[in-house]
């Protein structure tokens, strides 16, 4: 600084032509050029190789058997979104009642369906008719209303929705809550100063802002469940995973037939990503205006390599 | 709340008073926040209330729309009770439904503003006549313009709260409160939020509010306001009404030291 002062009339810079020389990063690209390295040797493999056999990869790629199996998968995902968001809003809404009789119950619940594996549970429902034989109303004076053995109403797919949706509930409880206990304290009274009924409330102003943390984990959720969904192959359900193990149990391709099977759930998964992006967009869009382009918003996220605060 | 349900002459109470509160008590577990709490706000009338922090000014406002229940004492809004329903000598509690009817009739400011963040300017102002009192959007719209433009921001109808400065979101917040078309307003605060130089746009509205007639019960630390529009002014602390009367009377002629030791200290 002192160098203004000191100096020499002739040698005083002109701080306008200054040219600012950024910091280099030589070990970032020694770090770029070995991964490329490696995905360049894992690349020649995958062609190479014939064990890959990737024309019997494109044979199947749009199989009949494949594409319904995609479809049950999808199916499944959906129907227990569904029921898992209705349960795991009531289950949460339980929870952050002042009564203990409501809230104690609907912590269990989320405790005994979050805290055991889908897999065992999906198991156990398949097999209740080990332990219920059969459903019936009975009223007194009046006989059996209706029976119906267990067998016919557990099925499979039956099976894998109800347990499915029971294990997702658990989870959506506990993200419905902590999106409802986000909200400030203040909008639901300021809610009940403009005379708005406590359902009204909820649904009109406490829901749409807890959404805003409610739709994130939601997704990757929902993400996530689509690729549990694959466990229902071990009781029989005809999703992906299982349309694909029965094809290669029959004709021994099974890693191609597993790549399509890769293909397909990277592909819906991916689906998935861009309808979360404009969901989050909707529900937060008093905090931008017009907001980022979505291929720039997903340029940025996956290519976040320039210099900290440049995606700012 | 209709006429044959107010309870004015039951209580031997002037049919004019809107606000009647005697002998408010009101207590979290051991401590005791109101020790006896007397108010009466004749319609069309303004109070301000003054006191420390911690004198429970706050909460006794909170009590008068019932947000917060009392343990104790004769609470009307316009002969009525709020959280009540009285029948011969019986008090029934109301669910909270019944309770939220009652209460649109009382608007209330809060320090933090409290706007709807995810619905613009325009939108926080129809929802409440839209959704509770089914009025049609087109009324709802045109009424709630007229409001915006009274606090000076039919520009910003399209804004979101977050977008506005907070003396702006508290003028809004005041015509959101004001297209209920409240038969009292409750303030807490409202300029305590706020920056220096933003307070006065607010306090402007107010007073435009106080002479247009309206029954307002004013929290607040503005004891220059206070003085200009206040019908009365009530000093509260610990629990308990210490002074109350003509503002300026109380501002420039304290009889309690208590009084005297606060305005000292704010003045």
């Amino acid at each position: 600084m002192n160098k203004h002062f000191s100096g020499s009339s002739s040698a005083r810079l002109d701080p306008t032509a200054l040219t600012v020389v950024p910091l280099r990063h030589p070990g970032r690209w020694i770090a770029v050029a070995l991964v490329i390295v490696v995905v360049a040797l894992m690349a020649r493999s995958a062609v190479s190789n014939p064990e890959f056999q990737w024309p019997v990869v494109a044979r199947y790629l749009f199989n009949p058997l494949i594409l319904k199996g995609v479809g049950q998968t999808i199916i499944i995902t959906v129907i227990v979104m569904i029921f898992a968001t209705i349960g795991g809003t009531i289950a949460a809404l339980m929870m952050l009642s002042p009564s203990k009789l409501l809230s104690i119950p609907a912590a269990v619940f989320v405790w005994l369906f979050r805290g055991t594996p889908a897999l065992v549970q999906l198991i156990l429902w398949y097999n209740l008719s080990l332990v219920l034989r059969e459903f019936s109303l009975w009223l007194p004076g009046y006989g059996t209303v209706f029976s119906v053995a267990t067998n016919d109403v557990m099925t499979p797919f039956v099976s894998a929705i109800v347990a499915l949706s029971l294990h997702e509930a658990g989870y959506m409880a506990e993200i419905v809550r902590s999106g409802l206990k986000s909200v400030n304290r203040g909008q639901s009274e300021a809610a009940a100063c403009l005379g708005m009924k406590p359902t009204l409330s909820l649904k009109r102003i406490v829901l749409p802002q807890a959404m805003r943390m409610i739709i994130p984990p939601t997704g990757n959720e929902t993400i996530n469940l689509l690729k549990t969904t694959s466990l229902v192959s071990i009781i029989a359900v005809g999703d992906l995973l299982y349309s694909a193990q029965a094809i290669y149990a029959r004709t021994f391709e099974t890693v191609p037939l597993l790549i399509v099977v890769t293909f397909w759930y990277l592909l819906v998964v991916s689906i998935m990503s861009v309808g979360q992006y404009f969901l989050e967009r909707h529900y937060s869009r008093d905090e931008q205006r017009g907001g980022p382009p979505f291929a720039g918003a997903l340029f940025k996220t996956v290519f976040r390599f320039g210099r900290k605060g440049d995606s700012a | 709340m209709n006429a044959s349900a107010g309870h004015h002459a039951r209580f031997g109470i002037d049919p004019t008073t809107m606000v009647y509160a005697s002998g408010i008590r009101k207590s979290y577990g051991n401590l005791d926040v109101l020790k006896g709490v007397d108010l009466v706000v004749p319609t069309g009338s303004v109070a301000c209330i003054i006191g420390p922090s911690g004198s429970g000014k706050s909460t006794f406002l909170r009590c008068i729309n019932h947000l917060e229940e009392i343990n104790g004492g004769l609470m009307l809004v316009d002969g009525d009770f709020v959280g009540y329903r009285l029948e011969r000598d019986r008090l029934y509690e109301l669910p909270p439904a019944a309770i939220c009817e009652r209460r649109a009739d009382i608007g209330m400011v809060f320090q933090q503003f409290n706007l709807f963040p995810h619905m613009t300017v325009l939108e926080n102002l129809v929802e409440a006549p839209v959704r509770v009192r089914g009025e049609p959007v087109k009324d709802a719209t045109a009424r709630a313009l007229v409001l915006l433009e009274r606090v000076g921001l039919a520009e910003k109808r399209a804004a979101y709260p977050r977008q506005l400065s907070g003396g702006q979101q508290q003028r809004v917040a005041i015509a959101r409160a004001l297209a209920m078309n409240p038969k009292v307003l409750l303030f807490d605060e409202p300029t305590s939020a706020l920056d220096p130089e933003l307070v006065g746009e607010v306090l402007e509205v107010m007073k435009d509010l106080a002479l247009g007639g309206i029954t307002m019960v004013v929290v607040t630390h503005e004891i220059g306001f206070a003085r200009e529009v206040a019908d009365q002014l009530v000093f509260m602390d610990g629990g308990v009404v210490v002074e109350a009367g003509d503002p300026v009377e109380i501002t420039t002629n304290p009889r309690s030291p208590r009084t005297r030791e606060f305005l000292a200290r704010v003045l």
